[in-house]
């Protein structure tokens, strides 16, 4: 292959069926995943026009969205949730599509599934009806969120519709500061670029910072390219990613994984590879991260204080204005001490092992605070499960926090877990717009599973890195 | 399909940057197998906290323009939001620009959605607030915004224009036509067949 090819081109060429009339490329897709919320009017379409689903096998389904993470016992109480799932559930069995039901221990968010089951695999082009698919491009595919309509042309055709994007590399060199997590890097990215920096692009994470992540750590950046605008986000595959899918159910075994293995070497943007554009930060300039407004890209560091309206660009203060006035928040402000009353981890951005791992040692021996509801979700039955072997469960349980089932929970409030009034909360998710986690009025601070744990514990926004420095200590 | 050359109607303001799929239609409204009834819910979190959103005045309930700022639709890739907007009337949007993932629903769903600059935006928000009557036409042909006699550019992909106006933004059939090259193009990818 060519030297001056990134990976993305490379992906892209592999997977085009042709060029349509239109100019867009007709994309084939190698692994398409479903969940309940965006599914069923999709199989109503094929349903309409007598159509099947072509690759039944390269489809999987799981359940996340409304899932209750108290009391899972079917029917569930929400009519509404329990319609959705016999809906995933008569549609996978007519359609022929294995289903990760509540009752299967491989249950889970779906972003947090395909990745652990070593479905997700580099080199594929990924889809799933849901913007955090992004996530997928961890492993060196070309993971997109998609509509509805093109979830039923995925399921008919295995293809669909879709104009290339350009590829910007964003760099990120140098050592990040203890207490700085992966969650900091990309909410650090998304301020510096912008809610539609990324738009017309697909991002390709490089340098040492993103080398040396764990494979759940690229995870969690790449999940959030979409809040950045971005189509989608990836990080080249290297022997990490190799390690990472050795031994999972889905991955290829023996010769057939050492060919994998190369091939998926092979696809990584080489060193005289060609970019549409180029950004890089310096690892040594990110703190940990809090949001503080209603869009992922309004944060600050958290030992900083909320910039005045007067210090944005004319054009956008009116928003700026809108965020202080619906966040209850005041210009000059620290964010550090500001009080909090739900403290939530949890959602495919931060739910996996090394998230509730990294939380607990801030939760270790500790309480949560008086004031604050505390609760930790985890993103799969498996998550759970490997939690609770290591006793992490316990820890959590312990210090007040509440121990849930697999689902997404309060990112986004369809299942019970919502918040109520204008409640402040401090989440290791993804989206702090308007509404967000339930409640018309409820506000969301995101900031790392670390830097929630620390919130917990004090009861307002917190700096984790004294925490930890007195676990150490 | 229906082509889809101009869409003409009376508009309805809401010059905000940065308006989320959350608040088109909260989440909540989501648990539904089916895309029916959601126009009633547009915006509801907005119209509760807001007495005076645009959606809830009697001027613009039967507008069929929808104006918006930069970043319109940003968010989940939810098509519950177009679908939403479609239900409630809307035909076309105006914005300054959109989030990818909306936009390519909204084409799919025959809805055309065109960037304007902010000045072509902040002069028919005017007009709009101004004279609720007045239609306006959004010109795929001429990729022209006509308002009164006032005419102004807009701009649209060309892809997504051209399958506006030739009725075949919906892709399936187009997609289904392939199913040779889809299955021959499936054989030489390399995890399709499992590393053989």
């Amino acid at each position: 292959m060519s030297n001056t090819k990134n990976l993305f081109d490379k992906v892209w060429d592999l997977h085009t069926v042709k060029t349509l009339e239109s100019g867009q490329d007709q994309l084939l897709i190698g692994l398409h995943l479903i969940h309940e919320v965006t599914s069923p009017q999709a199989f109503e379409m094929l349903r309409d026009r007598g159509l099947k689903v072509m690759f039944p096998e390269r489809t999987m389904a799981t359940v996340d969205h409304i899932v209750p993470t108290q009391n899972q016992a079917r029917p569930f109480e929400d009519n509404l949730a329990e319609q959705m799932m016999s809906a995933i559930e008569k549609n996978c069995r007519e359609f022929g599509i294995t289903l990760l039901d509540v009752d299967d221990v491989r249950q889970g968010i779906v972003h947090v599934v395909g990745p652990e089951q070593g479905l997700t695999q580099p080199g594929m082009t990924i889809v799933c009806g849901d913007s955090h698919t992004s996530t997928h491009g961890a492993f060196g595919s070309i993971a997109l969120g998609i509509g509805t309509s093109q979830v039923a042309h995925v399921l008919a055709t295995q293809t669909m519709a879709l104009g290339r994007p350009k590829v910007r590399q964003v760099k990120v060199n140098g050592e990040l500061g203890p207490g700085v997590t992966a969650k900091d890097v990309t909410l650090y990215i998304i301020r510096k670029l912008g809610v539609q920096g990324g738009v017309g692009y697909a991002y390709e994470y490089a340098g040492d910072v993103f080398d040396r992540m764990s494979m759940e750590e690229r995870m969690t950046v790449c999940n959030m390219s979409i809040e950045g605008g971005a189509r989608c986000g990836y990080i080249n595959p290297d022997q990490t990613t190799v390690d990472y899918l050795k031994g999972r159910p889905f991955t290829p075994e023996g010769a057939a994984f050492d060919k994998a293995a190369e091939w998926w070497l092979s696809l990584a943007s080489g060193p005289d590879a060609q970019f549409d554009d180029v950004v890089e930060f310096d690892a040594a300039d990110i703190e940990p991260t809090v949001t503080w407004g209603i869009t992922p890209a309004q944060s600050v560091g958290v030992s900083e204080s909320l910039a005045p309206v007067s210090d944005y660009p004319e054009d956008e203060q009116t928003l700026i204005k809108e965020a202080f006035r619906y966040m209850e928040l005041e210009e000059n402000q620290p964010i550090k001490g500001q009080k909090i009353d739900v403290a939530f981890i949890g959602s495919c951005t931060n739910s996996r092992i090394s998230d509730l791992r990294e939380a607990a040692k801030v939760v270790e021996g500790r309480h949560v605070s008086e004031h604050v509801k505390a609760l930790v979700v985890p993103g799969s039955q498996l998550v759970r499960k490997q939690a609770m072997e290591e006793g992490l469960d316990k820890i959590f349980i312990e210090a007040g926090f509440e121990w849930r089932e697999a689902g997404c929970s309060m990112c986004l409030a369809m299942n019970p877990d919502k918040l109520v009034g204008n409640e402040l909360c401090a989440s290791s998710s993804n989206r702090n717009f308007k509404g967000r986690q339930g409640s018309p009025t409820g506000r969301t601070l995101l900031m790392s599973p670390t830097m929630v744990a620390a919130a917990a514990i004090n009861g307002c926004v917190t700096d984790v890195r004294e925490m930890l420095s007195a676990v150490t200590a | 399909m229906t082509k889809i050359e101009s869409i003409t109607g009376t508009g309805i303001p809401l010059l905000l940057d940065d308006i989320d799929t959350d608040r088109i239609i909260p989440a909540r409204f989501l648990r539904c197998v089916t895309f029916e009834g959601l126009g009633e819910h547009a915006f509801e979190d907005d119209r509760i906290q807001d007495p005076d959103h645009p959606f809830d005045k009697p001027q613009y309930q039967n507008a069929s323009i929808l104006l918006g700022g930069r970043n319109f639709g940003c968010g989940s890739s939810r098509e519950h939001a177009p679908q939403s907007l479609i239900r409630w009337g809307i035909k076309a949007i105006i914005a300054e620009s959109y989030a990818e993932i909306f936009f390519g629903n909204c084409t799919s769903l025959g809805v055309p959605a065109v960037c304007a600059p902010r000045e072509t935006l902040e002069i028919l928000n005017r007009e709009i607030q101004d004279h609720p009557d007045q239609e306006l036409t959004v010109d795929l042909t001429t990729m022209k915004i006509r308002c009164g006699d006032q005419e102004f550019d807009c701009t649209l992909p060309e892809n997504a224009r051209a399958a506006l106006i030739s009725g075949t933004y919906d892709f399936l059939a187009q997609l289904l036509k392939s199913e040779s090259e889809i299955k021959e193009r499936a054989a030489s990818v390399p995890y399709f067949t499992s590393f053989a």
